[in-house]
This record gives C-alpha cells, sequence and structure tokens, in this order.
C-alpha cells in the first residue's frame, strides 16, 4: 500500500511537471519602472549552462507577483517606514544616529549591488556587518540580531535605495577565495537527502518540488517579504531553511560559511535588479 | 499595544469635487490568531485588530469588523466619494484596547 | 497498477471522510451566516467575489468582493477553524460597495461573501480557493 501510494504521489508530480513550469513571460515593473528580471548570465556560468538568469517573481503565482509591483501594495514595504524611524533614532554612548553620520539614506543608492564585499582589513563583510559595526563602534550601542526585525527593516531600507539598479559583486582579487569556497558549498551535497543547492536551483529550476515552485535561487530581492512567515527574511535565514530541508545540520545565521555562499550566490545573479523588498510566497 | 504598530495610508492628494478615488491601507500588526500553540504547547491568546473605521470631514467610509482570518499586517482596499476638501481618519482598534490612528488631507 | 480490495476499501473510506468532513464545518459559517442575515433568505448571485483559484500560501490571500447596492458585507472562510472573515459596513460616503483585503485560510476550501442589500434582502456568492502545500518550508 504504502509503496503504491508512493508511485502514485510520484506520478501525480511528474504530470504536475509537465504541465507547468518555467518562468513567465510577466513583466515586472515596480510603481511603473520597469525592473531588469531577465538576463544573460554572467560568464562565470557559462559552465553551468545556463544562459538567462531569471529573477524568482517570474516564477510565483500572479496574485503573489502583484503584490510585489506597488510599493505601496507590498507588505514588505511598512518595515522599510519602520526603518526609517530607526534610521533617525539616537541610540548608544555615543548619541549618535544613522542620519546623523550619513545624512540622507538616499546616499547608499548602489552600495547593496556591490554587497558582499572585502574590508580594509581583508574580511568579507555584508550588509549585517556594516550596520552592526556602525551600531557597535560609532554609535556605542548593542548590536541587532542578525535575522531580527529591526535589522532585516533597516537591510531593506539601504537594498531599497539601489531598487533597479543591477546587481554587480567583485568576485576577483580578494573576493576570489571567499567567492572559490561559496561555490563549493555551492554543489556540496548536504544532509541526510544528499542535496545541494544546484541539485534545486541549477538542476530542476522550472520544475516542481512537492507544491513548490522551484526558482534559480537567485538573492537579488532580498530582504524579502515571505507570506509564510508574513515578515522580512534575511538571506542567511534561507540558506539555513533549504540546508534544514536537505535534513542536515546547518550553518549559523553571520558564519562565514553563509558569507561566502553569500557573495557566491549573489554574484550568479549579477546583472539582475535589486527587487528589494521583494515578496514571495 | 502590540510592539512597533505602523500604518500607512495611501490616498491622493487632490480630487475633483464628488470624485470616487481609491484608498489603501496597510498596518503592521502580528494578529494573533488565537489558534496558535507555543513551544511548551500552551495556545498563544488571541491579540488582533478587531475594527478598522474611515471616516470623511465626521461621515463614515467604511467600517469593518475583523476577525482573526484577516493576514498579518492587514490591507484594505475601497472607494470613497469626496464631498469638498477635507481630512481622511483612519482608526484601528486592538484588542487590547489601543487605538492606532491616522489622517490624510485631500484638496478639492 | 492495481490495487486489492482492500485498498480499495481504505481509499474509499478516505474519500467518504472528505465528503462528510466539509458539513461538520460548514454548521459554524451556517450559524455566522445566520446571524448575519436573521434568518431570512440568501438569493444566489449579485456578488461578485474575486478569489484566486490556487492561493501560493493560505497565510496571505488577496480576496475581493463587491455587490451593488449593498450596505454590508459578510465575508466567511468556511473551512477555518473559526468561519468568520470581515464584515464591511459602507458609511454614506463610500465610493462603492466593494472592498479588497488579505485572508487566512487554514487549507483548500470555500470562500463565502454574503450582501446585505438595501431593501433588506441578501445576496450571496462563493469560491472555492486552492491552498497549496509547498516543499520547503521554514
Amino acid at each position: 500500500m504504502k509503496f503504491k501510494a508512493l508511485t502514485a504521489v510520484v506520478a501525480l508530480c511528474a504530470a504536475t511537471t509537465a504541465y507547468a513550469g518555467g518562468a513567465d513571460d510577466d513583466v515586472l515593473a515596480i510603481d511603473g519602472e520597469e525592473m531588469i528580471s531577465k538576463t544573460d548570465a554572467p560568464a562565470h556560468l557559462a559552465e553551468t549552462g545556463i544562459d538567462t538568469i531569471i529573477s524568482g517573481w517570474h516564477f510565483r503565482e500572479d496574485d503573489t507577483q502583484a503584490m510585489q509591483l506597488d510599493t505601496f501594495d507590498n507588505p514588505g514595504m511598512i518595515f522599510v517606514d519602520q526603518a526609517m524611524d530607526s534610521w533617525n533614532t539616537v541610540e548608544g554612548e555615543a548619541g549618535e544616529s544613522c542620519a546623523s553620520c550619513h545624512g540622507d539614506v538616499a546616499e547608499f543608492e548602489g552600495l547593496s549591488t556591490k554587497m558582499p564585499k572585502v574590508d580594509e582589513d581583508g574580511k568579507l563583510v555584508v550588509m549585517e556587518d556594516l550596520i552592526n559595526e556602525c551600531r557597535t563602534e560609532r554609535m556605542q550601542a548593542n548590536e541587532w540580531k542578525w535575522s531580527g526585525g529591526t535589522m532585516q527593516a533597516m537591510v531593506a531600507l539601504i537594498n531599497h535605495q539601489s531598487l533597479g539598479m543591477p546587481m554587480d559583486v567583485a568576485i576577483d582579487g580578494a573576493a576570489a577565495p571567499f567567492w572559490e569556497q561559496g561555490k563549493e558549498m555551492y554543489y556540496t551535497r548536504y544532509g541526510q537527502l544528499e542535496l545541494s543547492c544546484a541539485n534545486c536551483h541549477e538542476q530542476n529550476y522550472g520544475n516542481y518540488i512537492r507544491a513548490d515552485h522551484l526558482s534559480q535561487g537567485q538573492t537579488n530581492g532580498f530582504p524579502t517579504y515571505r507570506l509564510k512567515q508574513a515578515k522580512l527574511i534575511s538571506k542567511h535565514n534561507r540558506f539555513r531553511g533549504c540546508i534544514r530541508d536537505t535534513r542536515a545540520e546547518t550553518f549559523a545565521e553571520g558564519s562565514d560559511e553563509f558569507r561566502a555562499l553569500e557573495l557566491y550566490v549573489a554574484s550568479r545573479g549579477n546583472g539582475l535588479s535589486v527587487e528589494a523588498p521583494a515578496v514571495r510566497q | 499595544m502590540a510592539d512597533g504598530v505602523k500604518p500607512r495610508v495611501k490616498v491622493p492628494k487632490s480630487a475633483s469635487a464628488g470624485e470616487v478615488i481609491t484608498l489603501k491601507t496597510l498596518i503592521s500588526h502580528p494578529m494573533e490568531s488565537g489558534q496558535r500553540k507555543d513551544s511548551s504547547g500552551n495556545v498563544i491568546p488571541r491579540s488582533i485588530i478587531n475594527r478598522f473605521t474611515c471616516d470623511f470631514n465626521g461621515q463614515n467610509v467604511i467600517d469593518i469588523t475583523m476577525q482573526p482570518a484577516i493576514s498579518t499586517n492587514p490591507y484594505f482596499e475601497f472607494d470613497a466619494t469626496v464631498p469638498e476638501a477635507g481630512e481622511f481618519k483612519f482608526t484601528w482598534y486592538d484588542d487590547d484596547g489601543s487605538v492606532y490612528e491616522e489622517s490624510k488631507k485631500i484638496s478639492v | 497498477m492495481d490495487f486489492t480490495r482492500r485498498e480499495t476499501l481504505a481509499l474509499g473510506a478516505g474519500a467518504a471522510l472528505m465528503t462528510v468532513l466539509p458539513f461538520r464545518v460548514n454548521a459554524a459559517a451556517d450559524d455566522a451566516i445566520n446571524e448575519f442575515t436573521g434568518g431570512a433568505a440568501v438569493a444566489d448571485g449579485g456578488v461578485d467575489l474575486d478569489a484566486p483559484e490556487i492561493a501560493e500560501n493560505g497565510n496571505t490571500v488577496p480576496i475581493g468582493v463587491s455587490a451593488e447596492g449593498a450596505t454590508a458585507i459578510l465575508l466567511l472562510a468556511a473551512g477555518n477553524p473559526t468561519p468568520g472573515v470581515a464584515t464591511y459596513n459602507f458609511g454614506p460616503l463610500a465610493g462603492s460597495t466593494a472592498a479588497s483585503t488579505r485572508i487566512r485560510l487554514a487549507g483548500t476550501q470555500d470562500v463565502i461573501a454574503i450582501a446585505k442589500l438595501a431593501d433588506g434582502s441578501f445576496a450571496r456568492a462563493s469560491k472555492t480557493v486552492k491552498v497549496t502545500i509547498g516543499g520547503c518550508g521554514g
């Protein structure tokens, strides 16, 4: 019985895959401004056979897609608003706010297209690192929790300043060893299910895993408002979720492993518009 | 009061007298349904916004009774007639007695 | 693939259970409708219910409803633990008798809208929304 039921399920899954799949041809325009949501793959993907990189937006149902087309309808934007309040709030011993040093947050236009990057000390840093460094060193305030609401709202506010600009992270020079580390992780099979990132997001995007329509796993829309959790989700939270779903012990959010993976995955999306905060299922 | 509740409303800046305009509202709120359990198996008590109203110059546009099936960060879209210049007032009523208000002026 | 008699019976029992269940959950929805209508008859049609055929996540499902000449509209999710969703009461400055929101659906089920019309009569519409459960959690 069990075996037959399983066979039936597999047959059903195969049928689903056959009738639907692939990315749709809708146009992603946010408040009327067209995003680059499909474009030529960066040169380093040549060996993978992927010639077009595609935003995760194209793999979603129409109703989910619609929520991202208007910055008012996008529920992630409430948190961008909240982060604007944090931006102007003085916290910590130094008596500073984000605004007192940086002025207008619009000055960060373009920053997220270059993140992660290697800092002067040779360390690979992501947006959360830059924010916490400001908080602990210059504001002398407490660190924000990596996937906490306040932190991800601030990441979304800063990334949103680059809305529409193409991702362009550096993968050579000082970044090269981190990129290689991230690439190796991407192709490593984790967990009892022995699945690598590539198994789903390179070899099977457009297909269904149960009822989930697999995307290329691009990160240009993060932090993403996920309907499931009804809040902004960090890249590291999503990495952790994927690795956990392979039934593996996962790396921690904010670990060096996830920083390296973040760089490699970001580089696979070089050329796609920043969509933060995107809306996903 | 739930933490960090933040209303957002979208109202056109101006309209012609008698025009019908579309309003959109969004407010950050967990809308705890009362159906979920915490890690030790205890039911997390219901805590939702149970009513939303929109008025214009003291006259009602819409009055909505809300149940736990309304999603986290409640969203509403509806239409209003603008008879004259004035102010829209939006009010959300929380189970815990908190009231969140927002207002937007419109010229004719 | 061949099923034995026992397996066929088991499948049949499962199917029977699935057809019986909605009656139980619909009772709560019927109570909510009766409370709204005071037991008056409800006509089919005259209400426009805009709901997705398939919702990618049951946590946030966009639902729009409109009914010409309505003074109030009751929105119900018949398969939820409690069927109530919202009641829209339209005031004198309502620009239309329509509204949209985003709702939670515990699973595939019928969403029902009952409109109270200005003449005191009631009209209804319902639509089945399939809620998919993705393979990738957390």
